[in-house]
């Protein structure tokens, strides 16, 4: 995007789920940010995942349902005070909903600087084609 | 609701047992500034991107979530007195064919500076960003640095 270049940043605070009654650990889960976009061929799906590492990221993918849980291991010692607290530390947590146009053994997932980039590729049939007619 | 996670959710972190409280403390003070703003300036700063700041006797540590910001896009700068960072956040162009459902995440420029109340060694900061996650860690100036003082 161009025009959104120039413009500044807004700051957006983290969403919290709001129900947290599946999480069987203490602790705080939000919502990460996404862009889901597609073309003719697949797909994609970034997710900001600031502080998870590829190890404790899990995708899970069943019944046409993607779950992704990211989980934060604190990383503030426990000898140091607050002086500006701002957000807060907690896993990430959301779901999709997939139509089975996906071809679920092709899913790629990618996690570089705190940010996922999930390729799901369409099923060949549901690609468009360009259907010839014979005279 | 907040009540509830209160009593659900038992605090045996490292950082015991009123991080809870602290949160919940937070919470209040949030919607109180929300409700009249300018009362408390430190979290009506609402400046990308959102900072924690935590000290010990030697460092201060500031921390700052920046997912998909590589390290030449960031500026920080360091004065006595305190630090600023500012840069960009690029989020690049996915081809002209394709069709958005979600568009959650933000691109553009930000600035931020940080005021810090003791003195600081200005030669001695460290600055990490790994996994999104920026780390800085802002050596005291030794005058700023507390020190016992043994009764002869």
């Amino acid at each position: 995007m161009t025009d959104s270049q120039a413009k500044e940043i807004q700051v957006k605070p983290k969403h919290e789920v709001m129900s947290p009654a599946e999480q069987t650990t203490p602790g705080l889960v939000f919502t990460p940010s996404v862009d889901i976009f597609e073309n003719e061929r697949e797909l994609t799906l970034l997710a900001d995942l600031p502080g998870v590492t590829p190890e404790n990221l899990t995708i899970d993918l069943r019944e046409n349902t993607l779950t992704l849980t990211g989980e934060v291991e604190p990383f503030e010692r426990a000898d140091e005070e607050d002086v500006l607290i701002e957000y807060e530390i907690g896993k990430y947590y959301r779901q999709f909903s997939l139509s089975n146009v996906i071809d679920q053994s092709k899913i790629d997932a990618k996690l570089t600087d705190g940010v996922l980039r999930l390729t799901l590729p369409k099923v060949e049939e549901a690609k468009p084609r360009k259907i010839e007619v014979r005279t | 609701m907040f009540y509830r996670r209160l009593f659900d959710f038992p605090t045996r972190g490292p950082r015991g047992p009123f991080s809870e409280l602290d949160r919940l403390r937070r919470q209040v003070e949030q919607w109180h500034g929300a409700l009249s703003e300018g009362a408390l300036p430190m979290l009506a700063a609402g400046v990308f991107p959102l900072t924690n700041v935590t000290e010990d006797n030697d460092n201060y540590y500031v921390r700052a979530e920046l997912p998909g910001i590589k390290s030449d896009d960031l500026d920080i700068q360091v004065t006595a007195k305190g630090i600023s960072i500012s840069g960009e956040r690029k989020i690049p162009v996915e081809g002209n064919s394709v069709k958005y459902h979600r568009r959650e995440r933000e691109a553009g420029k930000f600035s931020r500076s940080i005021n810090l109340a003791d003195a600081i060694d200005v030669d001695k900061v460290d600055a990490k960003l790994k996994d999104g996650i920026l780390t800085l860690t802002i050596p005291k100036a030794e005058i700023s640095k507390p020190k016992q003082i043994k009764v002869q």
